[in-house]
C-alpha cells in the first residue's frame, strides 16, 4: 500500500470457504467495526471497546464467507456510526482515497475507502441515517441501504435499531448486488427479518445481481424537488445530467413534491438520539468494554466510565437522547417526530403510486474538507437531509457514481418501494453504463 | 440512559409553551441530563454541550409544524416455540468482563 488511507482499525483475515462456487467465490471483503467478528475485535470506532472480542460472529459475516468471501479486516467508522464524516472515529480519520486531504464520509467511511483504494473487492457497512450511501457518494463507489428487514442484524452493535440496516459498498452495482444476494434473508436470529415469501408484492427468488442489466426502458423516475433544493449547484449540475442519461436510455421522468422531508432530518435525530440513548447504557464496564478505575458507587463508576470511553459526539446524542425522553419533553420532541417518520412514509408511498424509482443527489455537498465540520455538529447533521428519509420509511436505496464534480465524485440516490430492490439496481447499473 | 431508577426523571423546567424564543440551554440543564444518563462532564464540555444543544434544540422546534399523522405501523409479533438450543459457554459470556469471580461477573459497589 503506498498510501495509508486509515481505513482498516484492524487487518486481521477469516478465511472464506473454499469450496464455494459462485460470485463471491475468492473475493475479498472489508467488514465495518460494529459488525461482531469471532475471535477478532470489534471496537465500533471506540475507546469504549477498544479490547472487546466478540465470541460469536454476525450473521452476514457467516453468510459472506460461506459464499466464499475472504474477510481482509475491519474497517473505521465515526464512533459507534455516530457522524458523516468517519472523523469521530477514536482511531483517527479515515481518508478519502479521490483526496487525502478531503473526508471519505461516514460513518462506514473506512469500508468505502477500502473498496474505493482497491483493498477489498466488496465492504459491508451499516446505515442508520444514510452511513453506507454517504461515504460510497464520497468515495465515488456503490452503495446499497436494503429494505428494513431485509438482512439480518444479529450481530451488528445497535446504535437505533428502528432505522438501521448492514449494507454493501462495491465498486460496481453489480459487484453490490451480488454481495446483497449472500447477505439478504431472514435469520432465526434477528426477528425484524422477513421471508419474502410472506411479503405482498416481494419476490423471494430475487436475483440481485442479475437485475444488474441496465435496461430502464420505459422506467418512470420521480424526481423531487425538495431533495434538489439548497444543494451545491455542482452537485446538482451533475445528477442532472446522469438522469438525463436515463432518459436517453428510454426513462420517463416526472417531478414530484415530498413535501415531508423537510423535517425528515429532524426528526430522524431525535428518534436515532432517543434510541441511542437506550441502546449505550448497556456500556457500563460490568460485562464487556473498558470500565475507569473509580472508587465511586455504581452511578459513579459507571459515568466515568462512559466519560473516558465515549467520545463527544456520542456523549452529545446520548445526552439529547434523554433530554428529548425526558419527563416534559417526550411529546414535543419524540412523539412529533414519529408523527413526521409516518408523514415520510406515506409521502413515498403516494409518490410509488406514480413513478418506480425517486432519484436526487445523495449528498446536497461535496466532501468535505478533513476537519471542516467537526466542530457544528448541527452543520454535519444537515448534510443527512437526503439520505435520513429512506431510513424514516425503511425503503431500500442505492447510491450510484453520477460523475464527478471539480475532480471529486458525485452519487446519485435511487429510492424504490419496500422490497423493491430490483428496480433500484437496475436503474443504477443503467447509471454505471452511461459514465 | 438510566440503568438503575427514576427513568421517567424530568429532564428540568418543562417547555412553557408560546414562547417562540430561542431555547437556551443553561450549564445546570446539561449537567442534569448527563446525571440523568450518567455520564460524566468536565467543565469544558459542559460549556460546549449547552451552547451546540441550544442551536441543535432550536433546529427540532421545527417539528411543531408536522401535523398529526396517523401511523398505521405494520407491526406484528414474531413468535417462536421455545426450544433450548446452544448459546455462549459461561466462559464465552465473560471473557471480556473487566472482572469475574467464581463464574459471575464484579460490578462495582452500590453504594
Amino acid at each position: 500500500m503506498a498510501v495509508d488511507h486509515n481505513a482498516f482499525i484492524t487487518e486481521e483475515t477469516i478465511e472464506g470457504d473454499a469450496d464455494a462456487e459462485g460470485p463471491l467465490a475468492g473475493t475479498t471483503v472489508a467488514v465495518k467495526d460494529n459488525i461482531s467478528t469471532e475471535g477478532i475485535r470489534t471496537t465500533c470506532g471506540s475507546e469504549m471497546l477498544a479490547d472487546y472480542v466478540p465470541p460469536y460472529s454476525a450473521t452476514v459475516v457467516d453468510r459472506l464467507t460461506e459464499a466464499g468471501a475472504t474477510v481482509v479486516g475491519k474497517t473505521n467508522m465515526d464512533e459507534f456510526g455516530m457522524g458523516t464524516t468517519t472523523e469521530t472515529s477514536a482511531f483517527g480519520p479515515t481518508r478519502n482515497p479521490v483526496d487525502p486531504e478531503r473526508v471519505p464520509g461516514g460513518s462506514s467511511g473506512g469500508s468505502a475507502a477500502a473498496v474505493a483504494a482497491g483493498e477489498a473487492d466488496v465492504a459491508l457497512g451499516s446505515d442508520t441515517g444514510g452511513s453506507v450511501r454517504c461515504p460510497a457518494a464520497f468515495c465515488g463507489v456503490v452503495g446499497i441501504k436494503p429494505t428494513y428487514g431485509l438482512v439480518s442484524r444479529y450481530g451488528l452493535v445497535a446504535y437505533a435499531n428502528s432505522l438501521e440496516q448492514i449494507g454493501p459498498i462495491a465498486g460496481t452495482v453489480e459487484e453490490a448486488a451480488a454481495a446483497l444476494d449472500a447477505i439478504a434473508g431472514p435469520d432465526p436470529n434477528d426477528g425484524t427479518t422477513r421471508d419474502l415469501s410472506e411479503v405482498e408484492g416481494a419476490d423471494p427468488d430475487a436475483s440481485y445481481a442479475a437485475a444488474a442489466d441496465g435496461d430502464v426502458d420505459g422506467l418512470t423516475i420521480g424526481v423531487p424537488t425538495e431533495l434538489f433544493d439548497g444543494a451545491d449547484e455542482r452537485v446538482v449540475e451533475t445528477v442532472e445530467d446522469a438522469i438525463a442519461e436515463l432518459e436517453a436510455r428510454g426513462a420517463e421522468t416526472t417531478e414530484i413534491s415530498l413535501p415531508s422531508v423537510e423535517h425528515a432530518v429532524q426528526a430522524y435525530y431525535v428518534i436515532a438520539m432517543a434510541e441511542a440513548s437506550s441502546n449505550l447504557a448497556r456500556f457500563d464496564g460490568v460485562r464487556y468494554g473498558n470500565r475507569a478505575e473509580s472508587d465511586g458507587n455504581w452511578n459513579e463508576s459507571f459515568a466515568e466510565t462512559r466519560e473516558e470511553g465515549f467520545g463527544a459526539e456520542v456523549k452529545r446524542r446520548v445526552l439529547l437522547g434523554t433530554y428529548a425522553l425526558s419527563a416534559g419533553y417526550h411529546d414535543k420532541y419524540y412523539k412529533k417526530a414519529q408523527d413526521a417518520r409516518a408523514w415520510v412514509r406515506r409521502d413515498f408511498e403516494d409518490a410509488f403510486a406514480d413513478v418506480d424509482v425517486i432519484a436526487s443527489p445523495t449528498m446536497p455537498v461535496l466532501p468535505f474538507e478533513l476537519g471542516e465540520s467537526l466542530d457544528d455538529p448541527l452543520r454535519m447533521y444537515l448534510a443527512d437531509a437526503n439520505t435520513t428519509p429512506v431510513n424514516l420509511a425503511n425503503l431500500p436505496a442505492i447510491s450510484v457514481p453520477a460523475g464527478e464534480a471539480d475532480g471529486l465524485p458525485v452519487g446519485l440516490q435511487l429510492v424504490g418501494p419496500k422490497f423493491d430492490e430490483e428496480t433500484v439496481i437496475r436503474a443504477a447499473s443503467a447509471v454505471e453504463d452511461a459514465s | 440512559m438510566s440503568d438503575t431508577s427514576e427513568s421517567t426523571d424530568d429532564a428540568g423546567e418543562a417547555p412553557d409553551g408560546g414562547d417562540d424564543a430561542a431555547t437556551a440551554v443553561d450549564a445546570e440543564e446539561v449537567r442534569h441530563v448527563a446525571d440523568l444518563a450518567r455520564v460524566r462532564l468536565d467543565d469544558d464540555e459542559v460549556a460546549a454541550f449547552a451552547d451546540q444543544f441550544g442551536d441543535i434544540l432550536d433546529y427540532f422546534e421545527a417539528l411543531d409544524e408536522v401535523p398529526e399523522t396517523e401511523r398505521e405501523e405494520e407491526l406484528v409479533n414474531v413468535m417462536r416455540p421455545d426450544e433450548v438450543e446452544g448459546g455462549l459457554s459461561q466462559e464465552e459470556a465473560l471473557s471480556n468482563a473487566e472482572e469475574t469471580e467464581d463464574g459471575f461477573f464484579v460490578g462495582p459497589k452500590v453504594s
